[in-house]
């Protein structure tokens, strides 16, 4: 089932989703 | 008087009217409407479709574009590197915060105005439809909806973040 057919499963996939790209950042940031 | 704290004021009001709205639709109104749809002795969604729900999309999708109007203009000279995510000559981890933002909320806006608009214009009977084209437009719209409800969440940690700080 796609995660965005429910409003609980929107919000866990909306937070994973910052994590991710939280991580990408703290990956890129030294390369700066 | 200053410009650019004026428009930051303008960007937190409209954003705030934009995602207020847009949450109001995904908590409020989509599980309204299917409640009153499955409730056979109630007043039924129509009032709510005639009523509520055009002038909702009417402050959510021009809400929408004074967010992201007045967001390019805070950005100014910066909105190169931002959206290069400050991987570019002189970028700084702030571009790369606030242009991680800027990116989630630009997809939003096309989500808006190439998703959602127009198929709640097939919804709501503003344009004719077939019912087939209606059932899809729903699902279309709901997906593209709950869709920006799950980028708001990263898009408002970074826009506070690149000012703030990342929170891990």
């Amino acid at each position: 089932m796609n995660p965005l057919d429910s409003i609980l499963g929107t919000i866990i996939s909306g937070v994973v989703l910052t994590i991710a790209l939280t991580a990408v950042i703290n990956a890129i940031a030294p390369a700066m | 008087m200053e410009f650019l704290p004026l428009d930051r004021w303008l960007h937190f009001m409209s954003g705030i009217t934009w995602i207020g709205l847009l949450y109001y639709f995904n908590f409020v109104q989509v599980p309204a409407m299917g409640a009153a749809l499955a409730d056979k002795d109630g007043p039924g969604p129509a009032a709510i479709g005639k009523y509520v729900a055009p002038r909702a999309l009417l402050w959510f999708r021009m809400a929408s574009a004074v967010t992201w109007l007045s967001g390019i203009a805070l950005l100014g000279p910066e909105t190169g590197k931002a959206f290069a995510l400050g991987l570019t000559e002189g970028g700084t981890l702030y571009h790369t915060t606030i242009g991680m933002g800027a990116w989630l909320g630009t997809i939003m806006l096309f989500n808006v105005w190439v998703l959602i608009w127009p198929n709640q214009k097939k919804i709501l009977g503003i344009v004719d439809a077939t019912a087939d084209e209606i059932g899809r437009a729903k699902r279309v719209a709901l997906l593209a909806s709950r869709t920006n409800t799950m980028l708001s969440i990263p898009l408002l940690m970074f826009m506070g973040a690149a000012a703030h700080g990342l929170p891990f």
